[in-house]
């Protein structure tokens, strides 16, 4: 076959991409901002909400023992970071949720694959799933006590109950929302049903399984303060109690700050691995 | 064009139901060697079931369809399919895309699907584009890939489901002299899905009309207009008529 380009070549088609590509959050009726606008704006939330605890903390209404300044949070703070417990507190409070969380992702996926991929999977798993979901998973706390003691194993053991049955359903859901021309291209391709799976269904999902886990791993920081509040002997939430023993409130919101700026950093990390694994989606945040 | 060999594609008596509803009632038809037939009907007139029928993803109730003699039972590669969405793998690059079909072809290095997958690239007019990404490239482009994905691998019958109707009009007549250029270039055997007259007429050798509950062929309508074809047949008389008849055709429902 000749390979000179024939007539009607991409002339017209060629300058008008296939919708504008969104740069950034659209909102429903404001016009968009620019990053440097939504970054001023963001901060300007923040440094809001300071001074408002500033403003509340110097009016002398609440007594400081219950809320202290900011500016007492922070040097208690900067007091923990000095005698090096925060940072022991975080590297044992991050590698428990690390363990517990790649434990149930490593477990998860191939599960909430199979169950997105084939009905019968999915009939035995998801209503299995939903049911189990549902429980509390703070009350399973005093059985995995007696299970399996106190030690990490315990922290583990609570952060995969709290998120390894919402990511097999959120994993098959991701599955299940490739949509079925991909799995009639694989097959006028000549493709088996499981290299469909494989070569085609699989990483068309990939992009929302991300997202799955990276929600998820939200929540697997809140177990985490969950189990150890109630029996650690090390990380923030054990030293979170441990400073209400001692009224020490200003360590209690330190470290409750520290663990929003923890999870705000697994998030945006996440968010820039999607964004570099998955390169090709348009306008991914 | 006469059948002057045996029909590369027969459809011999296909029912489909769909629970209560007829899709296709007792649908015959066939397709010569290196013809271009056009189906068009109204929305819900069974045509996309009956691509469905011949690509091999849908089971007819009755009857069946045959491709060299062969009764189809499922999809295969022989037949390549372009789809109305481009179905285009997003993480994959233009050429990617076209390579992954050649993946099938056993006899092909990586270097040769690659060369090969250019080639067909270039036949559809992107040349250039064969780095970019399905959401860097626009409707008409990403369905230029798609064709080319089809072409590729050289199926013995090319069947598209109204390629082009989501396009835009402009993009759309572009498209056409693109596929009837291709056509004419390296003949083979082609079914077109589509519910544009113009666009049958335009492609055609042959019109095959249908009419909707149930799916039925109302009439088969021969093109006898000269090839090579440009977008300036669309004006004369000839093209016309055949216009004026088909779409009487469709509209003449209760038959």
């Amino acid at each position: 076959m000749s390979t000179a380009p024939v007539q009607g070549a991409p002339t017209a088609e060629t300058s008008v991409p296939a919708g504008a590509p969104p740069r950034r959050r659209r909102s429903a009726v404001s016009p968009r901002l620019t990053r440097a606008q939504y970054l001023t704006t963001a901060v300007l939330g923040f440094v809001g909400l300071l001074a408002i605890w500033t403003a509340i903390t110097l009016s002398g209404l609440v007594n400081p023992l219950f809320l202290p300044s900011p500016l007492a949070v922070a040097n208690a703070l900067v007091g923990q970071a000095a005698n090096g417990q925060l940072l022991e507190d975080v590297t044992v409070s991050t590698y428990r949720v690390m363990c517990g969380y790649l434990l149930a992702t490593v477990m998860a996926l191939p599960i909430g694959l199979l169950a997105g991929s084939f009905a019968r999977v999915e009939a035995v798993v998801e209503p299995i799933m939903d049911f189990i979901r549902y429980m509390p998973v703070v009350a399973f706390v005093p059985l995995t006590i007696l299970w399996v003691g106190t030690d990490d194993a315990q922290k583990f053991l609570i952060i995969w109950l709290g998120t390894f049955f919402q990511q097999v359903l959120m994993v098959s859901d991701a599955v299940r929302q490739v949509p079925s021309s991909f799995r009639n291209l694989g097959a006028t391709l000549g493709l088996s049903r499981l290299q469909i799976l494989i070569r085609i269904v699989f990483p068309s999902s990939l992009p929302r399984v991300w997202d799955a886990l990276r929600i998820s791993l939200g929540w697997a920081w809140t177990w985490l303060v969950v189990a150890e509040l109630v029996a650690a002997t090390s990380g923030m939430g054990y030293r979170i109690t441990q400073a209400q023993r001692f009224l020490a409130t200003d360590i209690i919101i330190g470290y409750v700050l520290v663990l929003g700026v923890l999870g705000l950093v697994f998030d945006q990390l996440m968010r820039a691995g999607g964004r570099s694994l998955f390169r090709y989606q348009k306008g991914r945040s | 064009m006469t059948l002057l060999t045996a029909p590369k594609v027969e459809v011999a008596n296909v029912t489909k139901q769909f629970g209560e509803v007829t899709a296709l009632s007792d649908i015959s038809l066939t397709l010569g060697q290196n013809e271009f037939v056009s189906v068009v009907g109204a929305s819900g007139c069974g045509k996309s079931t009956l691509l469905s029928v011949i690509a091999g993803l849908e089971g007819p109730t009755a009857g069946s369809a045959s491709l060299g003699g062969h009764v189809l039972t499922g999809p295969g590669r022989d037949r390549g399919v372009v789809f109305q969405s481009a179905t285009l793998l997003p993480w994959l690059t233009a050429l990617g895309n076209v390579e992954f079909a050649l993946r099938g072809e056993e006899d092909l290095s990586k270097k040769q699907r690659i060369d090969r997958a250019r080639e067909v690239l270039a036949q559809v007019g992107l040349d250039g584009f064969e780095d970019k990404y399905p959401s860097q490239l626009s409707g008409g482009m990403q369905q230029r890939v798609a064709l080319a994905r089809s072409l590729s691998y050289g199926p013995e019958v090319l069947l598209m489901d109204e390629p082009f109707g989501a396009l835009d009009a402009l993009t759309r007549r572009t498209m056409q002299e693109l596929l009837t250029e291709v056509w004419e270039k390296h003949r083979m055997t082609v079914m077109l899905i589509t519910h544009d007259i113009e666009e049958a007429v335009f492609t055609s050798d042959r019109v095959i009309v249908m009419t909707p509950r149930p799916g039925r062929i109302r009439a088969e309508i021969p093109i006898e207009l000269d090839r090579p074809r440009h977008a300036d047949i669309i004006g004369t008389p000839a093209f016309h008529s055949y216009y004026t008849e088909i779409l009487a055709l469709i509209h003449e429902r209760g038959h």
